[in-house]
Parts: C-alpha cells; structure tokens; sequence
C-alpha cells in the first residue's frame, strides 16, 4: 500500500530540524521529497549522537530521523547550471519548501516571483526564524533562543531560578510540525484552486500563537491584569501534582470531581477517606485536608513502584503518568507490541530501533521505504527523471554544479 | 482574491482539552467549516474553561492570569466563552449544540456527519464507544467520511484506557526526565502542555492527508493517533541515544544537546530588571552561540574581555567542556544591560539571541506588531475590546486572520439547524424545548 502522498512531489530546500521535520512527514507518508542540499551538504549531518561518538557526516543520528524516506540531491544553486537542474525539478514538483535566510532565494535568481512567473500553479513556503517581512528578518535563532522569544519559557521553572527551557529541539520540532499543516494546505490550493500561494512561515510565529500557554498568558494579563509566573517551590494539591514513590515519580491528577469518583478506589483503603468531608467538591482547597490525605498518601507511594501506581491509576481512572526514562520506554513491552519502534540499519550506524509512525492510517499506512539519504545519493537518478542524459549529468558534475554520490 | 485552501471542507469537531480544539483551529484556520459539537448537559474537561463552567467570582481574584484570569476578573454570564486558556482556540470555528447521549440527538449528529468531510476527536476510550460514534456508524452516514481518533495511548495495549492529560503522557515518554534544571529533580520541572502542540498539528496535518487521498481514490479511511507515540519526535535524539549508544541522558537544563558539535555557550542569563522575580520583571536574555565564527562574533560584542581570550576557550571542545565558567562569566556580562538592548547589540553582531519574554510585553514587541500576529476586537459576549492571537501563517492571496471572532458556546445553533439541516421554525423551538439547542451550559453542570 501507497502513503496518502504518493502522488506528491516536494522539493525540499530546508536544513536543520524544523523544516527538515515539516517534510518528513510528507516522506513518511508517501510523497518524493527531493532533498536539495547545499555542497557539503545539510549542516544537521554533523548533529549527534553518532554510533559510539564518532563523528561521519553518514552516521548523525539527528539526521537521520529527520530526512528518512527522503532522496537527495547535491546541488550547487551558485551555479548558473545549479539553478537550471532547479528549474527543471521544480517543473516536476507540486510544492517548494525552503529554509534560506531571508532574500537569499532572490539573490539566487530563484525568488517567490520568479517562481510564480515561471509555474503559477506551484506552492512556495519560506521557513525562517523571524519571517520575511519582520524588522528581526535577518536575526539568528536556535531552539533556545526562539522558544525564549516566542514560547512561554519565562514562566517554565521555578520562581527563584531562571527559566528553563523544554527538551533538546522539542521547540523545533512542534514549529516543522505545525509547518506540515501550511504545505498541506499549498498543496490543497496549487491542485484544486490552481493558484500556487507563497507562504511566509516564521518560527518564532508558531510560538506566539502556538498552543503550549502562549495564548493563554497573553490573553490572562490582557483580561485580568495577572501575570503567569513561574511556581514557587513545588507543592501538591489533593491527589495532584508530581510525588515520589518507591522506585521514581508518578505524576497525578485526581483531585476536583475526580477525586470523589476515585481516590477510595485508588488507595484501596476507603477507610482513610470515610468521613463525609472527602466528598465535598471543594475539598480540594482546604489546606489541613490536603495535609491529612498526603500523611496517607506519601506512606501508600513508597510502598509501591511507578508502575503500580499507574496500574491502581488506571483502574480506578485517575489521571497518571508515570515518570519514564529512555530505556524504560524502550524496554516498555506496550509500546514495542504497538509497534511504536521501528528497525533500520546503515553502514555507518548499524542496526538499531527508532521511533516510527506518528499515527496510523487504515487506507494508507506510514511506511519506512529508506533511511535518511547518503549526500548526492539520488543526483543522477533524479536528474535522469527530470530528462538528463548521462553526458549532461556528467557535464554538470564536472562543473561542480551537482555531486552524485 | 483566491479562497482559501480548505474552502467547502466540513470537519465536525469532536475533540476536546487543547489538543483537538487546537487541530481544528489550525484547519479553520486553512479555510475549512469547523462544526463544533457541544451539549449544554455535558461539561468537556478543560475545553472551554476550568475547572468548571460556571465560575464564581471568588475563583477568578487570584492565581496565574492564564488560568483564572477572567476579563475584569469577573466571569461574568458565560465565563466559558471566554476564558483565557481557550478562548483563543476558538476563532473561524461555528458552535452548535445537540445532546448526542439521546437517539434523536445521534440522528441530528448523523445528518451533519451525512454533509461532511472528516470527524475526530481524542476522548478517553470508551467515551465514543459509550455514546456510539464509531468508524462504522459514521460510514453508514457517509461512506467516504474520515475518523481520527487520538486518545493518550491509542486503541491497543495495556495503557488503551489510561486517563492522560498531553502532561502526564510526555512523562511517560520521558520528557519529564530530560528537561528542567541540572540540579534539580522533576519536581522543579513546571507544567509544559508540548504533547498538545505535537499532535493538534498532526491530527491536522493527517486529517489533510487523508481528504487528500479520498479526493484521489474516493476512499474514506480511519486513522488512530496516540498522543504519547505521537510526542516522540520532540525527544528524538534522546531516543537515538539511547538506541545507537546505550545512553540515558538526563537534563541539562538550558544548555544545548549539541554543545560536542558547536552549540556552546547556550543558555539564558540574567538582565537588568525592573523588579523582582515575583512580580514579572525579571528580565532574561537566551544566547545561543554556534562554532567558532559566533564564538568570535560574541568576544567582540562583549568587548574582547581578557577571560574570553584563554586558548581553551577557542575550540569547540574546549567550549563544550568549559561551560560551567562560560555561563558565570557571561551572566556577569549581560546583567548590566536591558534585554533588548543586548538582543539588538547581539544580533548585530551575529550571534543568536533574544529576550525570554515574558507575556504581557508580546503585544509590545516590534515583530509582533509588525507581523500583525494578535488582533484587537470584540465577541459576541460584551467583555471589551481585547487582542487576539490572529493564525499562525498566511495564505496572502486569500482572506485570511480572523474571518470570525472565538465562537461562543451555541452561537451558530442558527445556521447548522436552518441553514444546513433546513429544519423548519416549529421544529427549532420543539429542539429548544428538549434541550438540544441552548447557547448556555445547563445548572446542572457545576
């Protein structure tokens, strides 16, 4: 069976990790996702982890994951015959994604409007840290520095320490995300309507308006005055909060109307909870009683493990979560019976698992058809399917217009 | 003008919490007609307030803006209209309301599924099981018609019926363990909402994807997101880790993951602050430095001081390993300046960097401004003129921004019932009367 996207065809201009992420989704759901990289290629092959630390511009574990099922093609764009073979794959293509800094596709001669002049029907979707038009349009960005920016880092932590931002790249990788959703919807326009649309597509953008808090601090202090802090040191709140238990963390959430409908089934002592004011609603706010359920409470969790405390959670359907590691999810027989991991090999990283489809699709299921491509590792074939002859490749290799691999 | 991409694409809005009413703002946003069901008998948890729809006065004096933050610190009559955690989910969308727990209500909900195009929600399992919207009714409603479903864990597995927020489901995964601060324990760690982001954006994009393939082939299809499999990608290089090297890491705080490739110094440091950290005005300043270039662009915004010259400090290596004294040296730098100050003096030289901006200063900023990123107006409920977030991108050619202001509970009872179902004046009043129709949460909803 075919991805939803086989019938598509991307060409992939970005580097990094946001836009790189954006467009394996469409590889992994189907499309050719033709992965233009710059001479000496897309700076994320020097990105870790590496196999065993060593460092090979064919082994990054990083780049990996976020340019499986794509093909590449080295390209040099400087070059008058660099931007020919572009114009030639962009005759075939039904959208372009590009992660230049701002202006440098026109200085390129391949800009928005010589795009739209030469195929009115094609898509562009230019991803930036700050936008194309932005008095900060030319202004570097990272993970850390975006998301300090646009995302709702100042109140992450705790009040008496700076603020602290989430995972690695996760900020990126919700930006690549929300980014599949304005190439879909070039698409959607460039096929139906015929109308191919540039769409300025800015990082820092995504968190400003993004989901995680923004919004709603923005909105908080406009309505009411109040600012969103970060806490004070951690406290918990009727059956809420993080606690520890015998071997770790659980992080829990059965208080309010929950707390009533659960706890006695929770704890498996309804004695602790007999009297008639643990059924009141807002029994939640009273202090003395959240101090008298905690001296149950904190004696129940260090008799039990993480996961027996979710499996009581569970059954009494109480809000969970368990504190895993990395090795515990990997070693979590739900998630490998689910087929959550997924098996690839490479010459330079070996044989290992790695975290495969993102949801699954009855009709048209996530494939993994290839690894992350090697540098230039599909000029010539793709070359050949945009109507190049073996000499003209060879020409353009000779040239230093294109890298085959 | 073109339209917009989604144009004449109906998705009835099933889902709830922030991520799927994020998923379908994002397709309003594109153009589709986003059908929000609700029923004045049911309270969906953390969807149109917290921690319960009618609010009193005394819930909303104190506490973080975000979350009790009412307009004027009053919840006026329908405080779930309004509330500042969700209310600006709730643009381009219409409401309508049917009680789906009763036969007819199914009925009317079948006949709106009849003149759509794609259906979710991410409900605990069980809950459309209960009330009987599964994949095969809806096909005997619309046989090419899309089902996402995107409960915590998925539809298999010993975690199928685990109750789970978008926060308890990142712990699982891991995330709880990788961020927040080295020296400190996941108990420092404040509540993040990254899961939501991850598969409200993907719950779209599938959604998508699959009208895709039913306008190629005619074919519907169903489609099962776990959230917590979904969130994965955002710990990635963790799980590669781990997978490639045997190795478990653990947080580093703001330090970058790749500091052994370039990415050292990387972290947030202080800046002249107006005030204390309890009142807001502590003011932050998040530098990112990358190889050897940046590294010299940063020794010459500071003035080349003496400590930046040390031999050590000139390799990537030697960054990487050195970061403990590059954070205290820097922090003692940046402490002098306003955080805007350094942000420009930073980028002008070429170094990644940016104030941690603190929320009631976004409306402010010159980018914000100039990208026309929040909108001032008014909804239906009279509460003001406040500005609201406007889509995260444009499709310049068509009518974009906010096409409709955040919809209230109901508003649009007029339009799904009269226009779209043609029922007739008489039979509106009689849906009134059994309680389908309503632009207000029942008393009995606490």
């Amino acid at each position: 069976m075919a991805g939803p996207l086989s019938d598509v065809t991307v060409l992939d201009l970005t580097q990094h990790l946001a836009g790189p992420y954006g467009t394996k989704l469409f590889a992994d759901f189907g499309a050719d996702v033709i992965k233009i990289e710059r001479p000496g290629g897309d700076p994320a092959r020097k990105l870790g982890p590496f196999k065993d630390g060593k460092r090979d511009s064919e082994g990054s574990g990083t780049f990996f994951y976020f340019n499986t099922n794509k093909r590449s093609v080295a390209l040099n764009l400087r070059a008058a015959e660099g931007r020919a073979a572009f114009w030639r794959l962009a005759e075939r293509a039904d959208v372009v994604v590009e992660g230049f800094r701002p202006g440098v596709m026109e200085d390129l001669g391949i800009g928005w409007a010589e795009i739209h002049r030469r195929k009115q029907n094609l898509p562009l979707i230019s991803v930036s840290n700050f936008g194309q038009e932005s008095p900060y349009r030319d202004y570097k960005g990272s993970d850390l520095v975006l998301y300090a920016f646009g995302g709702e880092m100042h109140s992450t932590g705790m009040i008496d320490r700076e603020p602290v931002k989430m995972y690695g790249t996760a900020a990126l990788v919700q930006s690549g995300s929300a980014l599949s959703t304005a190439i879909m919807g070039a698409l959607f326009a460039g096929r139906y309507q015929g109308v191919g649309q540039h769409v300025d597509f800015s990082i820092a953008d995504s968190h400003l308006v993004g989901v995680d808090r923004r919004h709603a601090t923005v909105m908080g202090v406009q309505f009411s005055g109040r600012k969103s802090l970060r806490p004070p040191a951690a406290g918990v709140r009727l059956l809420g909060g993080l606690y520890p238990c015998a071997d770790g963390w659980v992080d829990l959430d059965g208080g309010g109307t929950r707390f009533k409908r659960g706890a006695r089934e929770f704890l498996g002592h309804p004695e602790w909870l007999a009297d008639a004011k643990w059924d009141d609603p807002m029994i939640g706010l009273n202090p003395a009683a959240i101090e008298e359920f905690n001296g149950y409470f904190y004696a129940w969790l260090m008799e039990r493990t993480k996961r027996e405390v979710w499996e009581a959670a569970r059954r009494a359907k109480i809000i969970c979560g368990p504190l895993f590691t990395v090795n515990e999810v990997f070693d979590d027989p739900n998630f490998r019976t689910r087929g959550f991991w997924q098996g690839a090999e490479t010459p330079e990283m070996g044989a290992f698992d790695f975290p495969g489809r993102p949801f699954l699709m009855s009709e048209t299921p996530w494939e993994y058809r290839r690894p992350a491509p090697r540098y230039g590792e599909h000029t010539a074939e793709v070359l050949r399917e945009a109507g190049y002859g073996a000499f003209e490749i060879e020409q353009l290799t000779a040239v230093g217009a294109v890298e085959a691999a | 003008m073109a339209k917009l991409p989604l144009d004449g694409i109906r998705i009835v809005d099933l889902g709830g919490v922030w991520a799927g009413t994020f998923a379908t703002v994002l397709l309003a946003d594109l153009g589709a007609e986003v059908l929000k069901v609700e029923n004045q008998y049911v309270w969906q948890p953390n969807t149109r307030a917290v921690p319960v729809a009618h609010l009193t006065k005394q819930m909303t004096q104190a506490g973080p803006g975000w979350v009790t933050g009412l307009p004027h610190n009053d919840p006026g009559e329908r405080p779930w209209n309004y509330h500042p955690m969700f209310i600006s989910l709730y643009r381009n969308k219409h409401s309508f309301t049917v009680d789906i727990r009763r036969p007819e209500g199914m009925k009317i909900l079948g006949q709106v599924v009849a003149m759509s195009d794609a259906v979710l929600e991410n409900s605990a399992v069980g809950t459309m099981e209960k009330l009987g919207v599964t994949y095969d009714w809806l096909r005997q409603m619309k046989d090419d018609i899309i089902f996402l479903r995107a409960p915590g864990y998925g539809l298999s597995g010993e975690y199928m019926t685990a109750r789970t927020m978008g926060a308890h489901l990142e712990g699982v995964m891991g995330h709880q363990l990788l961020r927040g601060y080295r020296d400190g324990d996941p108990s420092m760690n404040s509540g993040i909402f990254a899961a939501d982001y991850i598969a409200a954006s993907q719950i779209a994009f599938a959604i998508m994807a699959a009208i895709w393939h039913r306008n190629n082939t005619g074919k519907g299809q169903f489609i099962e997101m776990a959230q917590a499999e979904n969130a994965a990608s955002m710990f990635v290089q963790a799980y590669m880790n781990y997978t490639l090297n045997g190795v478990t890491e653990e947080p580093i705080g703001n330090r970058s993951i790749y500091a052994e490739d370039g990415e050292a110094p990387c972290g947030v440091y202080p800046c002249k602050s107006p005030g204390t950290n309890a009142q807001g005005e502590d003011r932050w300043i998040a530098i990112t430095v990358t190889g050897d270039a940046e590294w010299a662009a940063l020794r010459e915004a500071m003035g080349d001081p003496e400590w930046t010259r040390a031999d050590f400090l000139q390799t990537i290596a030697g960054r990487a390993a050195n970061q403990d004294l590059l954070d205290a040296r820097i922090g003692d730098w940046t402490v002098a300046f306003e955080d805007y100050e350094l942000f420009q003096r930073l980028q002008a030289a070429g170094v990644a960097a940016a104030p941690v901006l603190e929320a009631s200063r976004v409306l402010a900023d010159p980018h914000v401004h100039a990208r026309n990123l929040y909108e001032a107006l008014r909804i239906k409920d009279d509460i003001g003129v406040f500005s609201y977030p406007r889509p995260l991108y444009e499709f310049p050619e068509s009518p974009g921004g906010i096409r409709k202001p955040p919809v209230g509970f109901g508003e649009d009872n007029d339009y799904v019932y009269r226009q779209l179902l043609e029922v007739s004046d008489a039979e509106y009043e009689r849906l009134v009367a059994e309680g389908h129709i309503a632009t207000a949460f029942d008393a009995s909803v606490p």
